[in-house]
């Protein structure tokens, strides 16, 4: 039992091939213009979001559709505590309070958190998203009421994440404010990436996935499952609040309307599409579900069936193709392959020749059915 | 000049509209474990469809159009997507997403059909009143009390007298015993499904009638506070659910209603005080007040 690997992120990769990747994902602001690195700084936001929100949904069985109100709480808490009026602190203070805020926000949901189970959950969760919007609305002192207020900029020993007037040149290529934040969102991801796969690995992470499989067995076997419980909706909250830091860092003006039930479904896709309780899967749903909307913006006027914003009514825009197109994909995707991209992935690399060479290890997991990883595939709880 | 009694009937109203939604999340809850997050389009659906036929139908025969359809759609949904095969509970969390995916598609494909409007139902109360001692309620707000009565008392007469409602509390002690017994699990679903759809049309009319502007793209929002009230009622307890609307309707009322020594609150505290009411109740009770305690068998 000791060194079986827990199946979840069979997308391991070789240190070799992080190294690549990592080294991949520094080139784009090289080549690509602002546009796509806002994509791209989005798309590692709501990664960021997402991986936390996987862990919840797809580690622990818990859903939540309170989302939204963490990404809020990570978003204004670092304005509220960076900016004017405020506190006033250094950004990078503000930015680790602001995460700790988050938690302390999931924390204090916890003796529900800790109680209500899997679905359940997602409905009381609903509920911190509308009080949540109220209170953005209401408590306008600190986050500037309906109109909002903007982000102050990062800055870390000097250097800001932002345009501030001094040009800065980097192999010939200008840093502005998006080539800047580029590096720092990925920073953020990777290390969410590490602490999430790392946190799967641990003690805790195989106590909440026998939790999510068997409450009861996994109590008998002396987890305690009111703590860890709660311990995952807290963590899930942090690494919220980090994406929410970033989201503010990126939109640099935070407005309550942004962090609505739509927000919290939107993530809720991002896991579904990607196949739930992977990082890899998670990252991917957040990719598609984040960038599809603003490449079909972009693209109206070339794509069919599409009409460009603002052609009047009734048409097609956009938005709504690109809401069509991902309420579409989770209702498939979850009718055919319930363990979404990152399952179908693994078919995919599970045909290929060559795949189960004696030094990766086993890619099957051990229990019966292959149904690990979504609260749904839980076994009924019986006795044959 | 408003007054308790007038605020409780108000109060009444609203727990009615909410009953209507909240029994058809618990008869689909009951019915296949699944919490059907559409509930809300589906409202959205029955209500659009009354907007646009009551010109060439008249109200009553919009509205009958409207449930027929509503009903027809749900229950077409729940084949479509659900198969024919027999509800199973390992695979009701992933059907409750899969409406969350529906929600999106049929609620995106309403707004833009409604756009910013705000579409008339015809109904035939409009804004007039009645007065009743010094109270002066909405007619819109008397019709609410007596056609939900009359729906509620109509729904729970099937659970307790029909063939299906003895199917479905079968089904909903003990799957399996009950198909072993002959219950045919998936038209019971379906039934369950088409009966949550004719009472969301249904409720979308007395949402969107006065005091409401009308129904514009947002009223299906309204059916998310209906799930405070049926989790309240713990989920599987039509009487329970029914009590939840009522507590959550009389609570959102009241707090309308005395917004000005609540204003610490914030304004608009009424449209969000059933989730604070919902998170109390978790708080104490986390199978809401009406709701068994499950045990689990290993």
């Amino acid at each position: 039992m000791s060194d079986r690997r827990i199946p979840f992120d069979r997308l391991r990769l070789k240190p070799a091939g992080t190294v690549a990747l990592a080294l991949l994902l520094c080139l784009p602001p090289f080549y690509l213009d602002a546009f796509w690195l806002r994509i791209g700084l989005f798309s590692l936001a709501a990664a960021i979001g997402a991986v936390g929100l996987s862990l919840l949904a797809g580690t622990a069985g818990q859903l939540s559709l309170g989302h939204a109100f963490f990404l809020a709480v990570g978003a204004y808490g670092y304005t509220a505590l960076a900016g004017e009026p405020g506190p006033g602190l250094p950004p990078a203070l503000a930015v680790v309070l602001a995460v700790l805020l988050a938690g302390a926000a999931g924390g204090l949901f916890s003796p529900v958190a800790a109680r209500v189970r899997g679905i359940y959950l997602g409905v009381a969760t609903l509920a911190l998203v509308f009080l949540g919007h109220h209170l953005l609305l209401t408590a306008d002192s600190v986050t500037g009421g309906f109109n909002g207020r903007s982000v102050p900029p990062l800055t870390l020993g000097g250097f800001a994440f932002a345009e501030d007037g001094r040009e800065l040149v980097v192999l010939g290529v200008p840093f502005g404010a998006e080539e800047r934040l580029w590096y720092l969102g990925l920073a953020l991801f990777g290390i969410t990436c590490f602490t999430a796969r790392g946190l799967l690995r641990s003690r805790p992470g195989r106590a909440l996935a026998a939790l999510r499989d068997s409450e009861t067995a996994a109590a008998v076997m002396g987890v305690d499952v009111a703590r860890h419980r709660s311990a995952a909706f807290v963590v899930s909250s942090m690494y919220a609040g980090l994406a929410g830091v970033l989201l503010a860092l990126a939109f640099r003006r935070v407005v309550p309307d942004y962090f609505s039930l739509a927000l919290s479904v939107d993530y809720l896709a991002m896991i579904v599409i990607g196949g739930l309780g992977s990082v890899a899967g998670a990252t991917a749903g957040a990719v598609f579900v984040t960038a599809l909307p603003l490449l079909m913006t972009r693209y109206a006027d070339q794509l069919p069936l599409v009409a460009t914003p603002g052609s009047g009514d009734g048409a097609v825009g956009p938005t709504e193709a690109a809401r069509y197109l991902y309420g579409a994909a989770i209702v498939l995707i979850l009718l055919y392959a319930p363990d979404g991209l990152h399952g179908l992935a693994r078919r995919v690399r599970g045909r290929l020749p060559g795949r189960h060479s004696p030094g990766s290890p086993s890619r099957e997991p051990a229990g019966p059915p292959p149904s690990p990883s979504s609260p749904a595939a839980r076994p009924k709880e019986h006795t044959p | 000049m408003t007054s308790l009694f007038g605020d409780l009937l108000d109060g009444l109203a609203l727990g009615a509209v909410y009953a209507l939604v909240a029994l058809g999340f618990v008869v689909v809850f009951k019915a296949s474990g699944v919490i059907n997050f559409a509930q809300g389009s589906l409202l959205l659906f029955g209500g659009y469809l009354t907007a646009v036929l009551h010109d060439d139908l008249g109200f009553a025969g919009a509205l009958a159009a409207a449930v027929l359809a509503t009903a027809l759609l749900a229950g077409a949904l729940d084949r479509l997507l659900f198969g024919r095969g027999d509800p199973d509970p390992r695979t009701a969390h992933v059907q409750t997403i899969v409406t969350i995916g529906v929600d999106i598609l049929l609620l995106t494909d309403l707004s833009r059909r409604i756009g910013g409007d705000l579409l008339s139902l015809g109904d035939p109360w409009g804004d007039s009143v009645a007065r009743i001692g010094s109270v002066t309620v909405a007619d819109s707000r008397l019709a609410a009390i007596a056609v939900s009565a009359v729906a509620i008392g109509a729904v729970f007469a099937l659970f307790r007298y029909s063939g299906w409602g003895l199917s479905l509390r079968a089904a909903a002690e003990d799957q399996e015993a009950a198909a072993l017994m002959g219950v045919r699990l998936g038209r019971v679903r379906t039934l369950a499904w088409c009966l949550a759809g004719a009472l969301a049309a249904l409720a979308a009319v007395f949402l969107a009638a006065f005091p409401a502007p009308g129904l514009e793209r947002t009223t299906g929002q309204i059916a998310f506070k209906a799930f405070p009230a049926a989790i309240l009622g713990g989920m599987t307890s039509p009487p329970g659910a029914l009590a939840g609307s009522l507590l959550i309707g009389l609570t959102e009322a009241l707090v309308a209603a005395h917004q000005a020594e609540l204003h610490v609150l914030g304004e608009g505290f009424g449209d969000v005080v059933p989730y604070a009411v919902m998170v109390l109740v978790l708080l104490v009770r986390p199978t809401g007040l009406f709701g068994a305690k499950g045990a689990a068998r290993v």
